[in-house]
Protein backbone atom coordinates (compact mmCIF):
# COMPACT_ATOMS: atom_id res chain seq x y z
CA UNK A 1 0.00 0.00 0.00
CA UNK A 2 1.01 3.51 -1.01
CA UNK A 3 0.64 6.47 0.09
CA UNK A 4 -1.39 7.79 -2.81
CA UNK A 5 -3.25 5.09 -2.38
CA UNK A 6 -5.39 6.61 0.58
CA UNK A 7 -8.85 6.48 0.49
CA UNK A 8 -10.54 9.26 -1.24
CA UNK A 9 -7.51 9.82 -3.81
CA UNK A 10 -7.04 7.26 -6.52
CA UNK A 11 -4.17 7.15 -8.71
CA UNK A 12 -4.45 5.12 -12.18
CA UNK A 13 -1.79 1.86 -12.21
CA UNK A 14 0.82 2.12 -14.39
CA UNK A 15 -1.01 -0.02 -16.99
CA UNK A 16 -3.76 2.31 -17.16
CA UNK A 17 -1.19 5.10 -17.95
CA UNK A 18 0.75 3.52 -20.00
CA UNK A 19 -1.20 0.89 -22.25
CA UNK A 20 -3.77 2.38 -25.28
CA UNK A 21 -6.34 0.07 -26.67
CA UNK A 22 -5.45 -0.76 -30.20
CA UNK A 23 -7.72 0.99 -33.00
CA UNK A 24 -7.47 -2.16 -35.13
CA UNK A 25 -4.75 -5.29 -34.96
CA UNK A 26 -3.35 -7.42 -38.04
CA UNK A 27 -1.33 -10.43 -38.63
CA UNK A 28 1.54 -11.05 -40.95
CA UNK A 29 3.25 -14.30 -41.10
CA UNK A 30 1.61 -14.71 -37.57
CA UNK A 31 3.09 -12.04 -35.86
CA UNK A 32 0.47 -9.88 -34.36
CA UNK A 33 0.68 -5.89 -34.72
CA UNK A 34 -1.70 -3.59 -32.86
CA UNK A 35 -2.18 -0.32 -34.05
CA UNK A 36 -3.02 2.27 -31.24
CA UNK A 37 -3.69 5.97 -30.88
CA UNK A 38 0.49 6.21 -30.27
CA UNK A 39 1.18 4.35 -33.36
CA UNK A 40 -0.62 6.84 -35.17
CA UNK A 41 0.38 9.80 -33.74
CA UNK A 42 3.95 8.66 -34.05
CA UNK A 43 3.45 7.51 -37.56
CA UNK A 44 1.91 11.58 -37.99
CA UNK A 45 4.81 12.93 -36.03
CA UNK A 46 6.95 11.32 -38.84
CA UNK A 47 5.01 12.73 -41.51
CA UNK A 48 4.36 16.40 -39.76
CA UNK A 49 8.69 16.78 -39.45
CA UNK A 50 9.54 15.33 -42.51
CA UNK A 51 6.66 18.12 -44.22
CA UNK A 52 8.20 20.72 -41.78
CA UNK A 53 11.60 20.14 -43.74
CA UNK A 54 10.74 19.92 -46.93
CA UNK A 55 8.74 23.39 -46.85
CA UNK A 56 11.53 24.48 -45.08
CA UNK A 57 14.08 23.99 -47.15
CA UNK A 58 13.11 22.85 -50.93
CA UNK A 59 13.16 26.50 -52.03
CA UNK A 60 16.15 27.50 -49.54
CA UNK A 61 16.45 31.17 -49.89
CA UNK A 62 19.95 33.18 -49.04
CA UNK A 63 17.36 35.91 -47.10
CA UNK A 64 15.57 32.76 -45.56
CA UNK A 65 12.03 33.05 -44.49
CA UNK A 66 9.91 32.78 -41.17
CA UNK A 67 9.91 28.92 -41.90
CA UNK A 68 13.51 28.56 -43.33
CA UNK A 69 14.99 31.05 -40.45
CA UNK A 70 13.78 28.79 -37.42
CA UNK A 71 14.81 25.12 -39.27
CA UNK A 72 17.80 26.73 -39.49
CA UNK A 73 18.48 27.56 -35.95
CA UNK A 74 17.20 24.19 -34.95
CA UNK A 75 19.76 22.40 -37.33
CA UNK A 76 22.73 24.54 -36.54
CA UNK A 77 22.06 24.02 -33.16
CA UNK A 78 22.81 20.32 -33.34
CA UNK A 79 25.54 21.10 -35.76
CA UNK A 80 27.38 23.44 -33.16
CA UNK A 81 26.24 21.77 -30.00
CA UNK A 82 26.65 17.93 -30.53
CA UNK A 83 27.52 17.19 -33.71
CA UNK A 84 30.74 19.10 -34.43
CA UNK A 85 32.34 19.62 -31.29
CA UNK A 86 32.41 15.23 -31.10
CA UNK A 87 33.03 14.26 -34.54
CA UNK A 88 34.76 17.22 -36.14
CA UNK A 89 35.86 16.58 -39.44
CA UNK A 90 33.62 13.25 -40.19
CA UNK A 91 30.21 15.54 -38.88
CA UNK A 92 29.12 16.23 -42.06
CA UNK A 93 28.64 12.47 -43.28
CA UNK A 94 26.27 11.71 -39.97
CA UNK A 95 24.63 15.61 -39.76
CA UNK A 96 21.30 13.81 -41.35
CA UNK A 97 21.26 10.51 -38.90
CA UNK A 98 21.83 12.80 -35.63
CA UNK A 99 19.56 15.39 -36.92
CA UNK A 100 16.80 13.39 -37.57
CA UNK A 101 17.41 11.29 -34.41
CA UNK A 102 17.40 14.53 -32.28
CA UNK A 103 14.22 16.45 -33.36
CA UNK A 104 12.22 13.37 -33.88
CA UNK A 105 12.80 12.20 -30.06
CA UNK A 106 12.35 15.93 -29.14
CA UNK A 107 8.82 15.90 -30.76
CA UNK A 108 8.01 12.65 -29.51
CA UNK A 109 8.85 13.99 -26.06
CA UNK A 110 7.21 17.25 -26.61
CA UNK A 111 4.10 15.22 -27.04
CA UNK A 112 4.08 15.29 -22.95
CA UNK A 113 2.92 18.79 -22.91
CA UNK A 114 0.69 19.05 -25.97
CA UNK A 115 -2.91 19.79 -23.98
CA UNK A 116 -5.03 17.05 -26.25
CA UNK A 117 -2.44 14.30 -25.79
CA UNK A 118 -0.18 14.62 -23.15
CA UNK A 119 1.33 11.59 -23.57
CA UNK A 120 5.08 10.97 -24.41
CA UNK A 121 5.29 8.78 -27.02
CA UNK A 122 9.18 7.95 -26.54
CA UNK A 123 7.70 6.71 -22.74
CA UNK A 124 7.07 3.36 -24.61
CA UNK A 125 9.92 0.82 -24.73
CA UNK A 126 9.96 0.21 -27.91
CA UNK A 127 11.00 3.69 -29.48
CA UNK A 128 14.17 4.31 -26.72
CA UNK A 129 14.88 0.32 -27.78
CA UNK A 130 14.60 1.09 -31.65
CA UNK A 131 16.91 4.25 -31.10
CA UNK A 132 19.28 2.33 -29.14
CA UNK A 133 19.55 -0.42 -31.30
CA UNK A 134 20.28 1.53 -34.38
CA UNK A 135 23.51 3.43 -33.16
CA UNK A 136 24.30 -0.24 -31.76
CA UNK A 137 24.09 -1.57 -35.28
CA UNK A 138 25.44 1.69 -36.58
CA UNK A 139 28.83 2.00 -34.37
CA UNK A 140 29.67 -1.57 -34.47
CA UNK A 141 29.17 -1.08 -38.67
CA UNK A 142 31.73 1.75 -38.72
CA UNK A 143 33.95 0.26 -36.50
CA UNK A 144 34.27 -2.94 -37.84
CA UNK A 145 34.24 -1.20 -41.48
CA UNK A 146 36.15 1.63 -40.59
CA UNK A 147 39.26 -0.67 -38.39
CA UNK A 148 38.47 -4.37 -39.49
CA UNK A 149 36.90 -6.65 -37.00
CA UNK A 150 40.04 -8.15 -35.58
CA UNK A 151 41.36 -4.88 -34.91
CA UNK A 152 38.48 -3.34 -33.42
CA UNK A 153 37.27 -5.47 -31.05
CA UNK A 154 40.93 -5.71 -30.17
CA UNK A 155 41.12 -2.32 -29.38
CA UNK A 156 37.61 -2.22 -27.43
CA UNK A 157 38.44 -5.46 -25.42
CA UNK A 158 42.43 -4.96 -24.56
CA UNK A 159 42.89 -1.45 -25.09
CA UNK A 160 46.64 -0.24 -25.46
CA UNK A 161 48.63 1.12 -22.26
CA UNK A 162 47.83 -0.78 -19.93
CA UNK A 163 49.43 -3.77 -17.85
CA UNK A 164 49.29 -7.39 -18.53
CA UNK A 165 47.81 -8.20 -15.43
CA UNK A 166 44.87 -5.62 -15.33
CA UNK A 167 42.83 -7.34 -18.83
CA UNK A 168 41.49 -10.32 -16.64
CA UNK A 169 39.64 -7.40 -14.58
CA UNK A 170 39.78 -4.92 -17.40
CA UNK A 171 38.34 -6.88 -20.70
CA UNK A 172 35.36 -8.10 -18.92
CA UNK A 173 34.12 -4.69 -17.56
CA UNK A 174 35.11 -3.67 -21.10
CA UNK A 175 32.87 -5.93 -22.55
CA UNK A 176 30.03 -5.62 -20.49
CA UNK A 177 29.76 -1.74 -20.92
CA UNK A 178 30.60 -1.33 -24.58
CA UNK A 179 28.36 -4.52 -26.02
CA UNK A 180 25.33 -4.95 -23.46
CA UNK A 181 25.49 -1.72 -20.96
CA UNK A 182 25.69 0.74 -23.94
CA UNK A 183 22.34 0.14 -25.97
CA UNK A 184 20.75 -0.91 -22.86
CA UNK A 185 21.21 2.06 -21.01
CA UNK A 186 20.64 4.35 -23.97
CA UNK A 187 17.33 2.80 -24.37
CA UNK A 188 16.29 2.82 -20.65
CA UNK A 189 17.57 6.34 -19.79
CA UNK A 190 15.16 8.09 -22.58
CA UNK A 191 12.43 5.53 -21.23
CA UNK A 192 13.00 5.99 -17.65
CA UNK A 193 12.90 9.87 -18.13
CA UNK A 194 9.73 10.37 -19.70
CA UNK A 195 7.93 7.18 -17.83
CA UNK A 196 8.87 9.16 -14.58
CA UNK A 197 8.20 12.58 -16.11
CA UNK A 198 4.53 11.41 -16.69
CA UNK A 199 3.73 9.52 -13.81
CA UNK A 200 4.70 12.57 -12.41
CA UNK A 201 2.66 15.17 -14.15
CA UNK A 202 -0.52 12.31 -13.47
CA UNK A 203 0.34 12.54 -9.99
CA UNK A 204 0.45 16.33 -9.02
CA UNK A 205 -2.54 16.88 -11.41
CA UNK A 206 -4.63 14.51 -10.01
CA UNK A 207 -3.89 15.49 -6.93
CA UNK A 208 -4.03 19.50 -7.62
CA UNK A 209 -7.94 18.68 -8.73
CA UNK A 210 -8.45 15.79 -5.73
CA UNK A 211 -7.51 19.21 -3.23
CA UNK A 212 -9.50 21.37 -4.81
CA UNK A 213 -12.97 19.88 -5.39
CA UNK A 214 -12.97 16.45 -3.71
CA UNK A 215 -11.31 16.80 -0.33
CA UNK A 216 -13.46 16.73 2.79
CA UNK A 217 -11.17 18.86 4.64
CA UNK A 218 -10.83 23.10 4.10
CA UNK A 219 -6.90 23.24 5.27
CA UNK A 220 -6.57 20.94 1.54
CA UNK A 221 -8.53 23.17 -0.26
CA UNK A 222 -6.78 25.86 1.11
CA UNK A 223 -3.42 24.74 0.37
CA UNK A 224 -4.68 23.44 -3.07
CA UNK A 225 -2.54 26.33 -5.04
CA UNK A 226 0.58 24.93 -3.95
CA UNK A 227 0.20 21.74 -5.82
CA UNK A 228 -1.60 23.32 -8.69
CA UNK A 229 1.28 25.91 -9.34
CA UNK A 230 4.01 23.20 -8.99
CA UNK A 231 2.42 21.33 -11.58
CA UNK A 232 2.22 24.14 -14.06
CA UNK A 233 5.76 24.66 -13.46
CA UNK A 234 6.97 20.79 -13.78
CA UNK A 235 5.26 20.96 -17.06
CA UNK A 236 8.27 23.63 -17.78
CA UNK A 237 10.52 21.25 -16.49
CA UNK A 238 9.08 18.47 -18.33
CA UNK A 239 9.86 20.62 -21.39
CA UNK A 240 13.35 21.33 -20.49
CA UNK A 241 13.48 17.27 -19.43
CA UNK A 242 12.28 16.39 -23.15
CA UNK A 243 15.02 18.57 -24.85
CA UNK A 244 17.83 17.83 -22.54
CA UNK A 245 17.07 13.37 -23.33
CA UNK A 246 17.02 14.37 -27.22
CA UNK A 247 20.02 16.68 -26.64
CA UNK A 248 21.74 12.82 -24.91
CA UNK A 249 20.85 10.51 -26.65
CA UNK A 250 22.16 12.47 -29.72
CA UNK A 251 25.53 13.33 -28.26
CA UNK A 252 25.92 9.40 -27.13
CA UNK A 253 25.21 7.90 -30.76
CA UNK A 254 27.90 10.79 -31.94
CA UNK A 255 30.46 10.02 -28.93
CA UNK A 256 29.56 6.05 -29.87
CA UNK A 257 30.16 6.98 -33.61
CA UNK A 258 33.34 8.89 -33.18
CA UNK A 259 35.03 5.80 -30.93
CA UNK A 260 34.25 3.97 -33.46
CA UNK A 261 36.09 5.73 -36.39
CA UNK A 262 38.50 7.00 -34.47
CA UNK A 263 39.71 4.24 -31.84
CA UNK A 264 42.22 5.63 -28.61
CA UNK A 265 45.56 5.11 -29.66
CA UNK B 1 -6.05 -18.97 9.88
CA UNK B 2 -6.88 -17.31 6.81
CA UNK B 3 -7.12 -13.87 8.44
CA UNK B 4 -3.15 -14.74 9.29
CA UNK B 5 -2.82 -15.76 5.33
CA UNK B 6 -4.21 -12.26 4.48
CA UNK B 7 -2.17 -10.43 6.96
CA UNK B 8 0.88 -12.28 5.29
CA UNK B 9 0.33 -11.62 2.05
CA UNK B 10 -0.18 -7.48 3.07
CA UNK B 11 2.63 -7.69 5.16
CA UNK B 12 4.68 -9.34 2.33
CA UNK B 13 3.26 -6.67 -0.36
CA UNK B 14 4.14 -3.83 1.59
CA UNK B 15 7.58 -4.97 2.34
CA UNK B 16 8.20 -5.35 -1.57
CA UNK B 17 7.09 -1.95 -1.76
CA UNK B 18 9.67 -0.69 0.97
CA UNK B 19 11.95 -2.89 -1.64
CA UNK B 20 11.00 -1.42 -4.63
CA UNK B 21 11.73 2.27 -2.87
CA UNK B 22 14.76 1.68 -1.45
CA UNK B 23 16.29 -0.30 -4.78
CA UNK B 24 16.07 2.82 -6.76
CA UNK B 25 17.19 5.15 -3.80
CA UNK B 26 20.29 3.73 -3.05
CA UNK B 27 20.95 2.57 -6.53
CA UNK B 28 21.12 6.24 -7.08
CA UNK B 29 23.72 7.12 -4.70
CA UNK B 30 26.69 6.23 -6.00
CA UNK B 31 25.88 7.56 -9.89
CA UNK B 32 24.74 10.84 -8.29
CA UNK B 33 28.17 11.41 -6.59
CA UNK B 34 30.02 9.89 -9.71
CA UNK B 35 27.89 11.76 -12.33
CA UNK B 36 28.57 14.89 -10.00
CA UNK B 37 32.59 14.02 -10.11
CA UNK B 38 32.43 13.57 -13.52
CA UNK B 39 30.81 17.00 -14.81
CA UNK B 40 32.66 18.43 -11.87
CA UNK B 41 36.46 17.98 -12.65
CA UNK B 42 35.01 18.05 -16.79
CA UNK B 43 34.53 21.87 -16.23
CA UNK B 44 37.24 22.28 -13.98
CA UNK B 45 39.14 21.10 -17.00
CA UNK B 46 37.45 23.05 -19.76
CA UNK B 47 37.92 25.99 -17.25
CA UNK B 48 41.62 25.89 -16.90
CA UNK B 49 41.70 25.08 -20.69
CA UNK B 50 39.06 26.14 -22.99
CA UNK B 51 41.07 24.27 -26.20
CA UNK B 52 40.84 20.95 -24.63
CA UNK B 53 37.25 21.27 -24.63
CA UNK B 54 36.70 18.85 -27.74
CA UNK B 55 38.69 16.45 -26.32
CA UNK B 56 37.12 16.26 -22.68
CA UNK B 57 33.59 16.53 -23.87
CA UNK B 58 32.94 13.10 -25.89
CA UNK B 59 35.24 11.26 -22.72
CA UNK B 60 33.20 13.17 -20.29
CA UNK B 61 29.78 11.89 -21.67
CA UNK B 62 30.33 8.41 -21.90
CA UNK B 63 31.70 8.02 -18.46
CA UNK B 64 28.79 9.73 -17.71
CA UNK B 65 26.52 7.52 -19.83
CA UNK B 66 28.87 4.30 -17.61
CA UNK B 67 28.14 5.84 -13.96
CA UNK B 68 24.62 6.77 -15.22
CA UNK B 69 24.31 2.75 -16.25
CA UNK B 70 24.38 1.99 -12.40
CA UNK B 71 21.26 3.80 -11.95
CA UNK B 72 19.62 2.80 -14.49
CA UNK B 73 19.96 -0.66 -13.58
CA UNK B 74 18.50 0.03 -10.39
CA UNK B 75 15.40 1.56 -12.18
CA UNK B 76 14.78 -1.75 -14.06
CA UNK B 77 15.50 -3.69 -11.01
CA UNK B 78 12.69 -2.01 -9.53
CA UNK B 79 10.46 -3.19 -12.22
CA UNK B 80 11.86 -6.50 -11.50
CA UNK B 81 10.39 -6.91 -8.25
CA UNK B 82 7.17 -7.57 -7.81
Amino acid sequence: MNLAAAPGFHVPPVSELFEFRPIFSFAVGGIEFHVTFITLLMFGLTFLLAALFVAGFRRATVIPGKLQNALEAGVDGVREQIVAPILGSDSERFMPLLTAMFFFVFAMNFMEIIPPINFPISSRMAIPAFFAGLSYVIFNYLGIKNQGPIKYFKGILFPPGVPKAIYVILTPIEFMSTFIFRPLTMAVRLFANMMAGHVMLTIFFLASAYFLYRADSLFLKVIFPGPFVLSIILVGFELFIGLIQAFIITILAAVYIQGALHPEH
Amino acid sequence: MEMLLAQAAETTISVAAIGKGLVYGLAAIGPGIGIGLIFGNAIQAIARQPEAAGLVRPIMFLGFALAEALALLGFVLFFLIT
